[in-house]
């Protein structure tokens, strides 16, 4: 630890010393910079990075609904490069898709090759064994399915890429009016989730130490669980009371220091957000291949 | 300089004041009087149990309602009921990693402002001289959690002080680390005080670490209850006797226990070579190690936090991979198995060399102080008669046999590392290894701590220790192991 305590003088990274944006009557000249809800930082998206996190939750929620609704490749595909054109304009290289997607770009073809193997039957039989029969129809359902998983979980892993949760709390709180008593608490508790696997760890090591750590690993697991529960709540107490010790959880109305604001960047993004939903299922419906799961 | 804060020292005054935690029978404190006056620091001292913490947390406002517990008398801060006086008083408490709560540095820092709805051009301001007051020179959005304990004490004082407090009260708040970061934060709390002359009401059982910086002492006893009150140099001299019963720590009453003698042997049970050490693979902490435990000898290791010392304890234990190098046990001590510790079982483990964790609460498994002691007996298939009255002689020596139906995780944290001692200790193995035994224990439980150490070490035990405890290296350092960040470790006899 007191390793990266000594580097505690480096240089303030221009990004979040960089002005801040400010509400209201003009800051004392003397006043430090503060950090920004929304500020330039290395490696964040273009246009993106300007529109708010919680405006990004429902850009994500916007475009990706209407793609759950139908089951058709036309419009999963239409959606998909649309968006990839967008995300490059933003600045997604190959690289860094690669880098922070790879797990859906692994899901999404096993996705599809169960669809191929199990999917509904239909038209000309290729190939059978078992329970697997691989057809017409389940070849075409395969492709839908491996391209709506893209479609879907694409834009919201990279629309979340640079989300800082303090800043989506902040939106949460300011922008949508969420009790800012449910924000807080959850956005202080979710940072004990560090100190939870330092736990566990220590808790696995300890049980070997014990002489307990050969054999039922199935009861060590019950055990580990039960006393990080323990933990859990203890640190979670403690926690309340620093929070309550510093004004935390009264009724006095709650000031917030760094604002969180929404524009016309938001705007354009939830549009964006609601044309490639519409294109995506006004193509399907001319290609005539919509086929909404109700059906 | 005062002004610069814009805040008024409070005063505080108690009338018979006590509180009984939920479902207790027994007053945790009771029938106090006291009254500080605005600009006073103030030491309360006392035996563990004895409701210093419950007084100052009930001063901070934090006790919550009836489902906590009941309180009866009078206490006010600013002549008002604490939790009136929001905003009045800051509360730094002792766990350095259970007071963070945001993610950033600045945002910490401005978390209580906000709650107390200060406007925002105000805040940053506010958090920009707090920083500076407690000498926390790291950019705003320096993630809270690369923090070391020390500064993680001075971001909950600054978070503190940025809510104008007129009364700052402290838990404890350097029991929980290092030599370096007690002084950082003590200096810290000397240049706040200085800077906005607020009134001070510090917990501690470490007299010398608080005496130069209050101007009165008072002390809690046993029962709840005031036993003493005045100017330090005369509370010290009229009540010593009781201060060191209660277990604190008197400035030049040093703890009676014999020193550190050099090792009678120089053979090695434990020995490595151009050791590796890691919690995982990526992850090095130190490399090119040589060193080795004497037989029958207490090692004490120390240097600076982050630079590897639990990692290595963890390593020598058998309990993490080398990632690199040699750990050799010596055939007394692997009695037939392989020499590298980490490939032996959990259960040969055992009776070989026994891990006592930094954290007690890290290793408990049982329900009760009884089966947490009999789990090593247990593990060993050992069920008959004589494992038994093993265990009841080490809870008896350990003065756990009236806590034995207890459960491990309501003891006291005393309680608690007597205990995870104890169930080490039951498996007789031939290495001990301690990570901080001593960390947060009073002076009554630190002196039974180190004699038990000593005789385990006449009895033929091989004791490594990990820590900052001047005086514990003192008392069994007999071969003296010191872990630096550049040069790896150096060692000295006693």
């Amino acid at each position: 630890m007191s390793a990266t305590g000594q580097r505690a003088t480096e240089t303030p990274s221009p990004a979040r010393r960089s002005s801040p944006e400010r509400s209201g009557a003009a800051a004392p000249a003397a006043a430090p910079p503060a950090p920004a809800a929304v500020i330039a930082r290395p490696g964040r998206l273009r246009f993106v990075g300007r529109v708010n996190p919680v405006t990004r939750l429902a850009a994500a929620m916007v475009l990706t609904t209407p793609l759950l609704l139908t089951v058709d490749w036309v419009s999963a595909a239409v959606a998909l490069v649309v968006q990839l054109v967008l995300f490059a304009f933003a600045g997604v290289t190959p690289g860094l898709l690669m880098r922070r997607t790879w797990p859906i770009l692994i899901a999404a073809p096993i996705a599809g090759v169960s669809m191929l193997l199990y999917g509904e039957p239909s038209g000309t039989v290729y190939a059978e064994f078992w329970l697997a029969r691989i057809t017409d129809g389940s070849i075409e359902l395969a492709i839908a399915v491996t391209i709506r998983v893209l479609a879907i979980g694409l834009p919201a892993v990279l629309l979340f890429l640079d989300v800082d949760p303090t800043d989506l709390a902040d939106g949460l709180a300011q922008v949508w009016r969420l009790p800012s008593r449910f924000v807080l608490g959850a956005l202080a508790g979710a940072r004990l989730v560090g100190l939870f696997v330092e736990d566990w760890r220590a808790m696995g090591l300890s049980r070997r130490a014990r002489g307990i750590g050969d054999h039922g690993a199935l009861r060590r697991f019950a055990t580990m669980a039960f006393a990080l529960l323990v933990l859990a709540i203890r640190r979670g107490s403690k926690l309340a009371t620093a929070m309550e010790a510093r004004g935390f959880g009264s009724d006095h109305p709650r000031t917030w220091a760094r604002p969180s604001t929404v524009g016309w960047p938001d705007a354009v993004l939830v549009l964006l957000a609601l044309a490639i939903a519409a294109i995506a299922i006004g193509a399907a419906i001319a290609a005539g291949t919509f086929h909404p799961v109700w059906s | 300089m005062p002004e610069r804060f814009g805040s008024r020292p409070a005063g505080v005054e108690a009338r018979g004041w006590g509180w009984r935690h939920a479902g207790r029978i027994r007053w945790a404190v009771d029938g106090i009087d006291l009254r500080v006056h605005a600009g006073e620091r103030v030491l309360v001292a006392g035996p563990s149990g004895s409701g210093k913490s419950t007084f100052l947390h009930a001063l901070a406002g934090v006790h919550g309602g009836a489902e906590e517990g009941e309180s009866r008398g009078t206490l006010l801060v600013d002549g008002v009921e604490p939790s009136a006086a929001r905003g009045r008083a800051g509360l730094v408490l002792q766990d350095p990693d259970s007071q963070v709560i945001l993610a950033r540095v600045g945002d910490d820092v401005a978390f209580g402002c906000e709650n107390l709805g200060v406007t925002r051009e105000e805040i940053w301001p506010r958090v920009g001289l707090a920083l500076e007051a407690v000498g926390l020179d790291v950019p705003l959005d320096r993630s809270t959690s690369a923090l070391s304990g020390g500064q993680k004490q001075r971001l909950a004082l600054a978070g503190a002080l940025a809510m104008r407090p007129g009364l700052l009260l402290l838990d404890e708040p350097t029991a929980n680390l290092d030599p370096h970061g007690v002084a950082e934060v003590r200096d810290a709390v000397g240049r706040v005080l200085d800077a906005t002359g607020a009134t001070l009401v510090v917990v501690e059982h470490r007299l010398d670490v608080w005496l130069e910086l209050v101007t009165r002492l008072v002390v809690f006893g046993r029962d709840g209850r005031l036993v003493a009150d005045g100017v330090p140099d005369q509370v010290l001299r009229d009540h010593s006797t009781a201060l060191l019963e209660a277990g604190v720590w008197v400035p030049g009453a040093p703890a009676e226990v014999e020193a550190a003698r050099p090792p009678r042997t120089t053979t090695a049970v434990l020995s490595a070579e151009h050791l590796a050490i890691g919690r995982e693979p990526g992850a090095l902490v130190q490399s090119g190690l040589d060193l080795d435990l004497p037989e029958a000898a207490s090692t004490v290791l120390t240097g600076p936090n982050g630079v590897g010392k639990s990692t290595l304890a963890l390593t020598m234990g058998g309990l993490l991979h080398p990632i690199a190098g040699r750990l050799a046990a010596s055939p007394g001590l692997a009695r037939g198995l392989a020499p590298e510790p980490i490939r032996w079982r959990s259960k040969q483990l055992l009776t070989r060399i026994g891990t006592v964790f930094q954290e007690p609460e890290h290793q408990f498994v049982a329900r009760t102080v009884r089966d947490e002691v009999g789990v090593a007996v247990r593990a060993l298939g050992r069920l008959d008669a004589a494992a038994a009255s093993r265990v009841d002689e080490v809870l008896q020596r350990l003065r756990l046999d009236a806590l034995a139906e207890a459960n491990p995780f309501t003891l006291s944290g005393g309680e608690q590392r007597r205990l995870t001692v104890a169930s080490a200790l039951v498996a007789q193995p031939d290495v001990m290894i301690l990570d901080e035994p001593t960390f947060g224990q009073d002076r009554v439980t630190w002196t039974e701590l180190v004699r038990l150490l000593r005789e385990l070490v006449d009895d033929g035990t091989t004791v490594l220790s990990v820590t900052h405890d001047a005086a514990f290296l003192a008392a069994l350092g007999d071969r003296h192991l010191e872990l630096t960040a550049s040069s790896g470790v150096g060692r000295r006899a006693a």
